[in-house]
């Protein structure tokens, strides 16, 4: 056992001043654009991060597609707060993640953080972790969401867009960043 | 696609005694992102924080929450208040990390994500929008509510992330 713990021990760490990359970003424009997309994404990284805020005029949930895979591959769930009450949902079967939450409110954007985990081992399925929330100052919701892909390709392109088919609106804008591993 | 290092800390603060008001001031706009990691507890009770911008003390602010009692999940929201309550860090210690999204852009109100982990009291997850006519954040105050105050060694640093 001293041994194990000597040699666990003996493994350093170097430190990295660049373990947190920015990739590219996406910024709606005037009309508003159905789809971001993310392309070309490098194999260089451990894990993908996109930040972004986002504003619908109606429908706030936003999907995430990996691979322009558009069949029935994911599992999604969501925990929320509407301000009065908690709830929860999700679907085993489904045709896209759910990875986010816009706002409705003139010159209001909902906020979200995604984490992609492991995106370029080919030995899983792809797993993401969202925390989102959109407030419109009386409605909104504050949302926690995790998607899976039963899928083992490298990611490559990654889609993000309302699951309804709301037109995400001028000046939401998402940016895309590397996270690397040693 | 073109690739840059970034999360770049800007400022630390270590509290050397207790304090109702952690203030970052101006703040440089080269980043898109803030990030705000609080590590603290109230000296006496769960008093909560609230989040302040650009030192505006009026109602434009906004907050829904969702959080864990230990026993049940909850939402609550609060609207046109001058005090978003963001929730409680609670007495043995806790953490809480913002992330202030696009807050240099003159064209959107401007919303943060807030998650606290409070273990010994509740899981606070949380947005908060602000509605100032749209400016640029270059200061931000995390101030306690009335009775309560950080504790000594509480920590509070602020990163900014660069998009690409």
């Amino acid at each position: 056992m001293l041994n194990i713990i000597a040699g666990t021990l003996s493994v350093g760490v170097t430190p990295s001043t660049s373990s947190y990359e920015s990739i590219a970003t996406v910024t709606v424009g005037a009309g508003g654009s159905s789809t971001i997309t993310f392309s070309s994404i490098p194999s260089t990284y451990t894990h993908l991060q996109i930040r972004g805020i986002a504003r619908t005029a109606t429908n706030v949930s936003l999907g995430l597609r990996f691979n322009s895979d558009t069949a029935s591959n994911y599992s999604r769930h969501y925990l929320n707060g509407n301000g009065a009450s908690a709830g929860a949902g999700g679907g085993a079967s489904s045709t896209s993640a759910y990875a986010g939450t816009t706002a409705t409110a003139t010159s209001a954007f909902g906020a979200n953080v995604i984490d992609v985990l492991d995106y370029k081992d080919t030995n899983k399925y792809k797993t993401i972790r969202a925390l989102s929330g959109g407030d419109n100052n009386g409605s909104g919701f504050v949302q926690f969401m995790s998607g899976s892909w039963r899928n083992t390709n490298a990611v490559s392109n990654i889609d993000i867009f309302q699951v309804d088919g709301d037109t995400i609106t001028q000046y939401s804008s998402f940016a895309l960043y590397g996270i690397k591993g040693v | 696609m073109a690739a840059g290092s970034t999360y770049t800390p800007i400022a630390t603060t270590t509290l050397g005694s207790s304090s109702t008001d952690v203030e970052f001031n101006t703040i440089s706009s080269a980043y898109t992102d803030l990030v705000l990691v609080i590590d603290g507890k109230d000296t006496t009770s769960t008093y909560s924080p609230y989040i302040q911008f650009n030192g505006d003390t009026t109602t434009n602010y906004s907050i829904t929450n969702l959080y864990s009692t230990g026993s049940a999940a909850a939402s609550s929201r609060s609207s046109s208040t001058s005090t978003p309550y963001l929730g409680s860090l609670g007495t043995s210690r806790g953490n809480m990390i913002i992330q202030i999204q696009n807050y240099a852009n003159t064209t959107t109100y401007k919303t943060a994500l807030v998650r606290i982990n409070a273990a010994d009291f509740r899981t606070y997850a949380s947005v908060v929008l602000w509605r100032k006519s749209p400016e640029a954040i270059n200061r931000v105050n995390i101030k306690m509510e009335a009775s309560g105050n950080f504790a000594t060694g509480s920590t509070f640093t602020l990163y900014g992330i660069a998009a690409a």
